[in-house]
């Protein structure tokens, strides 16, 4: 509990405030007349108490996960539509390796993958919706770097997606490599790494391009698509997701080079521990159960394993989940409603589907790629 | 408690003997007004204290010593040299250029069209005041961002790509990243060229008014319009010839891409300036209509009985009358265009906001590139305002 204010509201740990009993009223008011002195004066402290409760509310940092188990759902930043990644179908359900991830969350906790609810955020507006905690989390392909890790007040709470960034271009203008690009306009998603690779790497290069800035991803590729840049950049997995979008996505090529490590997963706000372990053991919790075979087809099998990593991982053994704050069977209830990380990754931007993507870096590491979880133990 | 009952306790000495002190009006006034003040003061430093141990809280560091980091970022246009290693400072500097630029030029055309949809629409030709009244309902019907993304679009779609550009005696070519024009290059001596035509619009202006004095006083016409132009052309055109032609012109040529080497308008600044200026003209257009007819007929007729033409009786009689009327809503759509220029980010042209937002992504500084953009806005509006009622009292009626 904390003292805030000249007027004495008592903020306890709950977030809620009261404001002290006034026992000496009727000495400060004469009696009989105080009545509408009184009721101005709760108007008053009543005004008060709302204006700053929810400013002080928020200095409190209160428990994320206990506030989304009291509202019931938890809120997740998504993208405003990137195939394989989060977007909206026909029915307006959300799907994709980001959203899944986001009710696999929802899974843990409710037991219930349906208990999401997704803002769609721009580029722009993401990290500040979530540093105002408009969203639980952001699950956005957004890369991971040093500087947003530190000076927005953010947590990265693990990589669901190892990326980088390419470029895209018509193929009649008969480019082979980046490197021939000099001169040419490029058309970027503003607030996004990608613009500052892109500075970087024709300033390296000592190439000249012109650079047009958008504030959205389908403004972006709207523009590109009409003529006015020669190039589209964005990481490889969103030029292929948004390939699909173009008039004719044959007339279009994506250049070998990859000029940036992109590594996309989950953001949280700094400073509730809790909550961000989660969020990373949620992930962990998928790659671990592809590592152990564990799939949505065989999970009432594994369940009566003998293997003791198995039964722990599962919660017949140990209680893990609950030192996390959720139920021992959490990871029984994440792949029962979402899967493991092969099956949503296949899913949703697998080689069987549009964007056809292959594992490559997103192999496990016994694999050969980079996914690779603590041991749940 | 404390500061609440503080506020009574002095009020209640100093009442009336047979009133109770909170119902006498004046104390009550004086307890509310104190109250209100108090209840402010603590909003906004509660606020304050609040925003600031938050940011503590999430390790965000505040202050505006971001602005000397190095941005990293390109900018499509730039009024002033930039490189992607200079610092966030300039990058918002050349947003706030880039916002003027916009502004300054949408005023300029939007107060031309302005009047002439405004004449237009009081013309005595039908169909001409016909044209001006459906542009003015068509126009000012249509929310703005459409119409600037309609622009937008309408320039991409129109314009061929920069292998078949539209070219005007090789010179001038217009395609879908933009119109370019020769770039000129300024060698030593071209200043020589600046100071005459500097001299020649001071020449200008003093010509005018010995001319309207003289005319005043003897009644004797002088051609104003020729001895002006002649001044501001030829003073610097005769400079130019003196120092020996010091100014050159790089012409656009054909690269892999784009076309290289000339000056581009591009198709952001073009599509914006045409909404904004033909949103704003729209306004301006009733704002004129409304100043003209707010002169009574009267004098029209008596322009007309002292002999004068249809154009001087516009020019000499009506206008100035009508100027009184029109200046303070005028100076309202300067103001309007100005801010409107903020929606330049849905088409991606780098104005201020469009800049300063890429900066607040980058760095997480939401709170000190708001209040940049609050203070930018604030002051262009403020110093468009004081300018605009200067001019407005310079025009006002004096009253003899």
């Amino acid at each position: 509990m904390q003292k805030c204010g000249v007027f004495g509201v008592n903020v306890h740990d709950d977030g809620a405030f009261r404001v002290p009993a006034q026992d000496n009223k009727q000495t400060t008011f004469r009696v009989g007349k105080a009545a509408t002195m009184k009721r101005i004066v709760s108007t008053l402290a009543l005004g008060a108490a709302l204006g700053f409760g929810t400013t002080a509310a928020l200095a409190q940092a209160p428990s994320t996960l206990r506030n989304i188990q009291n509202k019931g759902f938890v809120q997740c930043g998504v993208t405003q539509g990137l195939a394989g990644f989060s977007m909206p179908d026909s029915a307006g359900n959300w799907t994709g390796l980001d959203v899944d991830l986001c009710r696999a969350i929802a899974a843990a906790i409710f037991n219930d993958p349906t208990k999401v609810r997704f803002s769609p955020l721009s580029a722009k507006d993401r990290f500040t919706a979530l540093q105002s905690g408009e969203v639980d989390l952001l699950s956005r392909n957004t890369t991971w770097t040093l500087q947003r890790d530190t000076s927005l007040g953010l947590n990265f709470a693990g990589i669901n997606y190892y990326d980088g960034q390419g470029f895209m271009v018509r193929k009649s203008l008969n480019v082979k490599s980046a490197r021939e690009l000099s001169g040419a306009s490029v058309c970027v998603q503003t607030g996004t790494t990608t613009e500052l690779n892109v500075a970087d790497f024709f300033r390296a290069n000592n190439l000249k391009y012109e650079p047009v800035v958008f504030a959205s991803a389908d403004e972006t590729i709207k523009a590109y698509d009409s003529g006015r840049c020669d190039v589209f950049t964005t990481d490889a997995s969103g030029l292929y997701a948004e390939r699909v979008k173009l008039a004719k996505p044959d007339d279009h090529v994506v250049l070998p080079e990859i000029i940036s490590k992109e590594p996309l997963g989950p953001v949280v706000r700094h400073g509730d521990d809790q909550w961000l372990d989660v969020v990373k053991w949620v992930h962990f919790a998928m790659v671990t159960a592809e590592e152990l075979n564990i799939t949505k087809a065989n999970l009432d099998q594994m369940l009566q394993s003998t293997n003791p990593e198995i039964r722990r991982v599962l919660g017949v053994e140990g209680n893990g989940g609950e030192a996390l704050g959720l139920t021992k069977d959490w990871v029984v209830r994440i792949v029962r409603h979402v899967g493991n990380y092969a099956e949503i990754f296949d899913r949703n931007v697998g080689p069987s589907t549009r964007l056809g993507i292959s594992r490559g870096l997103n192999a496990l590491w016994t694999k050969g790629g980079l996914q690779y979880a603590p041991p749940i133990r | 408690m404390a500061n609440m009952t503080d506020g009574i306790m002095p009020a209640r000495g100093t009442s009336a003997p047979k009133v109770a002190f909170f119902n006498d009006p004046k104390t009550r006034s004086l307890i509310f007004q104190g109250l209100a003040l108090a209840l402010l003061v603590f909003v906004i430093f509660t606020a304050v204290t609040n925003a600031v141990t938050n940011l503590r809280n999430q390790n965000i560091a505040g202050g505006f010593g971001f602005l000397d980091q190095t941005a990293g970022f390109g900018i499509s246009q730039t009024p002033i040299p930039w490189s992607e290693s200079m610092s966030y400072g300039r990058a918002f500097l050349i947003g706030l250029l880039n916002t003027l630029l916009v502004a300054i030029v949408g005023i300029f055309f939007a107060t031309i069209l302005g009047f002439i949809v405004g004449i237009a629409r009081l013309s005595p030709n039908w169909v001409i005041s016909k044209i001006a009244y459906w542009y003015v309902e068509v126009i000012r019907n249509l929310p703005l961002l459409f119409q600037i993304l309609f622009w937008y679009l309408a320039v991409l779609a129109s314009m061929p790509t920069p292998r078949n550009s539209h070219s005007l005696f090789g010179l001038f070519f217009a395609n879908q990243r933009g119109i370019t024009v020769p770039r000129p290059i300024f060698e030593p001596g071209s200043g020589y060229i600046g100071i005459a035509l500097v001299l020649g619009i001071v020449a200008a202006f003093v010509v005018r008014s010995w001319a309207y004095k003289r005319q005043a006083a003897t009644g004797q016409q002088f051609p104003v319009a020729a001895s002006m132009a002649v001044l501001i052309l030829g003073l610097p055109i005769l400079a130019y010839l003196l120092t020996g032609r010091p100014v050159s012109f790089a012409y656009a040529e054909q690269g892999r891409f784009n076309l290289t080497g000339g000056m581009t308008l591009i198709p952001e600044f073009v599509a914006l300036t045409v909404a904004l200026v033909a949103y704003t003209a729209a306004f301006i257009g009733e704002i004129v209509r409304a100043g003209i007819q707010a002169v009574s007929y009267g004098q029209t007729e008596a322009g007309r009985s002292l002999g004068l033409a249809e154009g001087r009786i516009l020019n000499l009689v009506v206008v100035p009358q009508a100027l009184r009327v029109i200046i303070p809503p005028l100076t309202s759509q300067y103001l309007n265009l100005a801010k409107n220029s903020s929606l330049a980010v849905g088409i991606g042209y780098p104005d201020m906001v469009s800049v300063g937002g890429t900066i607040l992504n980058q760095t997480g500084q939401a709170i000190e590139i708001i209040a940049m953009w609050m203070g930018c806005y604030l002051t262009i509006s403020i110093v468009t305002s004081i300018f605009m009622n200067w001019y407005n009292q310079r025009i006002a009626l004096v009253e003899r």
